[in-house]
């Protein structure tokens, strides 16, 4: 359940940067989760909902971006879609994949009030 | 697209339901631009305790695993096997209890024992906080023994110099598989009760063969802390490092 200290992480960045804005609450909340960020969607969403309680983030409206997972071969270079972390290159075979998009974990944006 | 607020400029899935109707007074609203990665925090914290390391050039072991794997016991025969060549410090985190705390403080080496509590894993202010109670001298090996949890830890720098996985034999083949995030982060992996092998239906060789389809670059060692079968080469590791 390491998706509550993310939640908690999420609602001390989103509110610092409110604050630094001498906003007095936050309307939305913009994510990026990648599918490869080893997150469990369900299990983020409710860990926020009891986060932002008692927070400049009680009423925001919370948008999530998905980010699929993509690799790069290591040996042939072949770009292509990943959903696991042990996807084989599908031009080659070889199981040295990088993967290049996927892991975010980001607070993109938000909007202030 | 609203010029005040911005909030046109969003290229994100309207998959949310609200209409974006614009109703809300464009003076009172902004939209500020993040772009932070959730973890900066623990990671900001992780690299200052990896530059503590780098500079008393302590060598920092991250052991992460199932609960039951083995840990406790692969540290335990680690530390008797390094003494008089290294000096050795864990910080041990565990939800509750110092069971394993007592352990290490029973070989007479210094330790810090963290209660996470509810928490699934260690984070990096954790270890800043145990190192100011351990303060380990220039040149040590400290190994810092992970919550049993073969998911959480995975996500969670803690400024070490290497992340080591223990998987045992008595787990099955094919752990790397289930739980890939972990393996695809770990430097080292050892797999622990090779003795247990031959009764169980593990094939260490697929086990080995799943972990370096997960990660290709993975170290590993085979090996039984409890007969102390095969730890040499990962002790020789361990203590060689400068």
């Amino acid at each position: 359940m390491h998706e509550l200290s993310i939640a908690q992480s999420i609602v001390e960045l989103a509110e610092q940067q409110a604050m630094a804005h001498k906003a007095s609450q936050v309307e939305e909340l913009e994510l990026e989760i990648g599918a490869l960020a080893g997150i469990e969607i369900s299990a983020l969403e409710f860990a926020l909902e009891s986060s932002i309680k008692e927070t400049m983030l009680e009423k925001a409206r919370i948008v999530r971006r998905d980010i699929p997972g993509e690799g790069r071969c290591g040996d042939c270079e072949a770009v292509f879609p990943v959903n696991s972390l042990f996807s084989a290159c599908p031009a080659c075979g070889s199981y040295a994949v990088n993967i290049i998009k996927g892991r975010e974990l980001r607070v993109k944006s938000i909007v202030i009030k | 697209m609203c010029g005040i607020c911005g909030c046109g400029e969003h290229n994100h899935h309207h998959e949310h339901g609200h209409s974006h109707d614009h109703d809300h007074p464009h003076e009172d609203t902004r939209i500020i631009a993040i772009e932070q990665d959730i973890l900066s925090r623990n990671n900001l914290l992780a690299e200052r305790n990896r530059g503590y390391f780098e500079a008393k050039n302590i060598f920092c072991l991250n052991l992460m695993s199932s609960p039951g794997s083995g840990k406790t016991t692969l540290l335990e025969e680690t530390i008797r096997q390094l003494k008089g060549r290294k000096t050795v410090y864990v910080i041990e985190g565990d939800q509750q209890t110092s069971n394993d705390a007592d352990r290490i403080a029973a070989l007479g080496t210094p330790v810090y024992q963290v209660n996470t509590g509810a928490g699934c894993h260690l984070e990096a202010s954790m270890i800043n906080h145990a190192l100011k109670h351990l303060n380990p001298v220039e040149n040590a090996v400290l190994f810092i023994e992970n919550v049993g949890n073969l998911v959480c830890p995975a996500l969670f720098d803690l400024g070490e110099t290497k992340k080591i996985v223990v998987v045992s034999t008595t787990e099955g083949d094919d752990k790397p598989l289930k739980y890939p995030q972990i393996f695809k982060e770990s430097d080292v992996c050892i797999i622990n009760k090779t003795d247990l092998a031959p009764y169980l239906n593990t094939d260490i060789n697929t086990l080995r063969e799943n972990c370096l389809k997960v990660n290709p670059q993975l170290q590993i060692f085979e090996v039984s802390a409890l007969k102390n079968t095969g730890m040499d080469k990962w002790v020789d590791w361990c203590g060689l490092y400068v």
